[in-house]
């Protein structure tokens, strides 16, 4: 009797539980048609020798491992792999470092900062601007005979223009400068959210103890922000390695000077020049291998550590 | 039970939402398409008749024959002309100058012919947007809605070849579009070749010959050289070797003697003895190494700089500020580029002039194709033959847009006449010139791959001008980025 009541309550949840597939159904569809399908046709055309020579179609002839072997045995690979590093880097260490100092101020009663809501909407600007528009202006600003040059010239800092895109560290600055505009507003809104997530009593409880506020800083506030802050570092890490329009907007898609410049998703791009599906795709696969595995070396490395 | 109805109801609702934007719209544009085919024998009377009024005050016997067969075989063809192209320039060309173009008040980038609905389909050329959109819709042309056929499209010299030697081919050849030679013989050959298949067949028409010069700044020559007069500057800049000798002077006096390196890529890469491409081997010709040793020196002496052509640094030299002694160009840089229209600049006051330079060569031009698949092929080869061929045409968009014009016979009359002077050129007649530059290029040595060739290596020279890498390393620069391009070629 019992067994036979609890079969037919099993049945009816199960009965039930199929809405839930069905209202799924619209997400499932869309990752299908938008991701899933792209995802796979991807990692297929990779393994085909597949480009168009001005209108004539090349392929798709199958070459196995040709395309991932003649793209890992060339050293520019890992130049780009590395000038996106540098240039991730340059944007991220001074992001996490303002975003960290405001989101703790914010965070701060006892500091009482007044127009918060204004501050935090006018950090978040830069972000609501096209990457592209973005790096527009900046090429602009710092063109040869641009208003920057001219004015460092006019103050009588430089006897002649400097060529911000000619050099290798300047441009990277400028790379990394922008990405640390468009994108701290963002990490400060995520990590402020974090902070406000940890109970107040033991900050309190802190302050009784006779904590500094350094002390509650490393203490209390960095271990219990954890989780947000490696959600931060792992999203910014994809990004970082799909960085594409600010650099090739700024260098007008060639990573100058001397490619140093150069992502890998705008090495990518120069694959799509004639369409050669076999050579992006295989370059897409490993970064999608190389992105999987930096993230979950940056989880593990950063949640590893005692629980808390 | 009517829960269960609903919900499944609501939930197609949500799928089908999700679907709506997929699918053609062909069914929608189906209807109303052949409502209109059945009304349009009646209207198609009124081009015609335009056509022919138009031609009969020319006079001219290829356009009246031209329109005779616009009258005959338009009532059957397409309702809309959809026309390719990078920019503004063919479209005002046709405003202008074609007989019976209306432009649509509301809508700038549609008109009528007629009954016909022009459509530009204008797509800018940065970052290849242009061959990209052209290699996705032209081969699939044929099979395309009548509405949505291409029916001519626009290019460039550089990457003419990539669509004449399209195989199946793009572009409709003189022969299919009943053009005879006899109606385009008074064009420059330089202006066919281009556009000549590997065959011999002939399948594109431009308005403009192009051929260049030196574009000089007249005060500054006033002030370095002691003269203004073309054929005497002409002689300080005569060959390479007397150009860099006048760069120094020009530097002594605080000028620039070209806004950027790049300016005189053209010059040099027109002059070549050998392709780009020769099977699938690159070479890399003696007179552009030739550029890369003069222009390096040029930079190094700090006469020149390293701009890319079109950037703000590089129109600087359009305003007497720039300090730039010289571009290179052809009319169509003199009339549309140089800031005529602007209060200040050089060209507004008239005050630069041209010389035929180190070495004869041609930039530019736009060549007029139609395109395999079109619906409107007679009213096509009307556009074609009116803008190119048809003398009164020409010589109002000589008038009106000083263009330089493909036709021997017209530029003579022009070179001869006295009384015409280019306001931007401070009066001088520049015709004589032009059409003598037209007779000696030559256009024997393009290859398909022109374009990226031209685009990789200026690119990768760059670097080495302003000295951040050797040339070893720019020319293995050169090789990666024109690999990535054309994974066929080798070195």
């Amino acid at each position: 009797m019992d067994g036979g009541k609890k079969k037919g309550g099993n049945s009816n949840v199960v009965k039930y539980n199929k809405w839930g597939y069905i209202f799924l159904l619209p997400f499932i569809i869309v990752y299908a048609v938008f991701q899933l399908i792209p995802f796979v046709s991807t990692i297929y055309y990779s393994f085909f020798e597949n480009y168009r020579s001005g209108l004539k179609q090349i392929g798709p002839n199958f070459i196995g491992f040709a395309n991932y072997a003649e793209l890992l045995s060339n050293a520019d690979i890992w130049k780009y792999t590395e000038n996106t590093f540098v240039m991730w880097v340059i944007g991220f260490l001074p992001q996490i470092i303002v975003s960290l100092l405001l989101a703790a101020w914010f965070s701060d009663p006892s500091l009482r900062i007044k127009g918060q809501r204004f501050f935090k909407t006018v950090i978040y600007l830069p972000n609501l601007i096209m990457a592209a528009a973005f790096a527009m202006l900046f090429f602009t600003l710092f063109a040869d005979s641009g208003p920057i040059n001219s004015m460092l010239m006019q103050l009588g800092i430089l006897s002649e223009p400097y060529k911000f895109m000619s050099n290798t560290g300047s441009a990277r600055i400028l790379v990394g400068f922008m990405n640390f505009l468009m994108w701290f507003g963002n990490t400060t809104i995520l990590l402020l959210a974090g902070m406000m997530g940890i109970d107040t009593s033991l900050f309190e409880a802190a302050e009784v103890d006779g904590a500094t506020a350094g002390e509650i800083f490393w203490k209390i506030t960095m271990p219990l922000l954890r989780p947000i802050f490696v959600y931060v570092l792992i999203t910014s890490l994809i990004g970082g390695l799909q960085m594409f329009d600010v650099p090739q907007i700024l260098t007008n898609g060639e990573g100058a000077p001397d490619r140093t410049t150069m992502t890998l998703i705008m090495y990518l791009n120069k694959h799509l020049f004639n369409k050669n599906y076999g050579m992006s795709g295989a370059l897409s696969v490993i970064l999608l291998i190389v992105t999987g595995v930096l993230s979950f070396a940056v989880y593990k490395f950063t949640t590893n550590q005692e629980s808390y | 039970m009517k829960k269960k109805i609903v919900s499944i109801m609501l939930t197609a609702a949500m799928t089908a939402t999700l679907l709506a934007g997929c699918g053609s719209t062909a069914a929608d544009t189906a209807a109303p398409a052949a409502a209109e085919e059945e009304a349009a024998p009646a209207e198609e009377e009124a081009p015609a008749e335009e056509e022919a009024a138009h031609a009969a005050e020319e006079e001219a016997a290829p356009a009246e024959e031209a329109a005779d067969d616009t009258a005959a075989a338009a009532s059957d063809e397409g309702k809309v002309l959809n026309i390719q192209c990078w920019n503004e320039e063919f479209k005002s060309r046709v405003t202008d100058h074609y007989p019976g173009y209306e432009a649509d008040a509301s809508d700038p980038n549609s008109g009528k012919i007629g009954d016909v609905t022009v459509k530009w389909i204008i797509t800018p050329t940065d970052d290849n947007a242009y061959q990209n959109h052209l290699d996705e819709v032209l081969p699939t042309n044929e099979s395309a809605a009548d509405d949505d056929k291409v029916d001519i499209f626009l290019i460039e010299a550089d990457y003419a070849l990539k669509y004449v030697n399209a195989d199946p081919a793009v572009a409709m050849s003189m022969d299919d579009l009943g053009i005879a030679a006899s109606d385009i013989a008074d064009q420059y050959q330089y202006t066919q070749d281009i556009v000549t298949d590997s065959n011999g067949s002939l399948r594109g028409l431009s308005w403009q010959a192009c051929s260049a010069g030196l574009i000089y700044n007249r005060d500054i020559a006033a002030e370095v050289l002691g003269t203004e007069e073309p054929a005497e500057v002409q002689e300080f800049v005569k060959d390479w070797a007397t150009f860099n000798k006048t760069a120094e002077d020009l530097k002594a006096a605080g000028y620039f003697v070209e806004s950027t390196v790049n300016d005189s890529y053209r010059v040099y890469s027109n002059n070549v003895s050998k392709p780009w491409v020769d099977g699938t081997t690159v070479q890399i010709d003696a007179n552009i190494e030739k550029w890369v040793e003069d222009s390096k020196a040029l930079v190094d002496a700090k006469e020149t700089n390293t701009y890319d052509l079109w950037s703000d640094d590089w129109n600087k030299g359009f305003y007497p500020e720039g300090k730039v002694f010289a571009y290179f160009g052809p009319a169509w840089l003199i009339n549309f580029c140089m800031a005529a229209d602007t209060e200040g600049s050089v060209a507004n006051a008239g005050r630069w002039g041209l010389c035929v330079g180190p070495q004869s060569f041609y930039w530019g031009g736009t060549w007029i194709c139609g395109a395999v698949g079109t619906d409107n092929p007679t009213l096509v080869k009307d556009i074609m033959l009116t803008m190119t061929t048809d003398k009164a045409v020409l010589k109002e968009i000589v008038e009106k847009d000083s263009d330089c014009v493909n036709s021997p016979s017209l530029l003579g009359e022009l070179a001869a006449d006295t009384s015409f002077g280019s306001a931007i050129l401070g009066g001088q007649n520049p015709y004589q010139q032009l059409a003598d530059g037209a007779e000696k290029v030559d256009m024997s040595n393009i290859s398909d791959y022109d374009q990226g060739c031209n685009e990789s290596f200026q690119a990768a020279m760059k670097d080495y001008f302003e000295g951040k890498v050797d040339y070893d390393k720019a020319i293995s620069n050169f090789q990666t980025a024109v690999k990535e391009k054309y994974p066929e070629l080798s070195f």
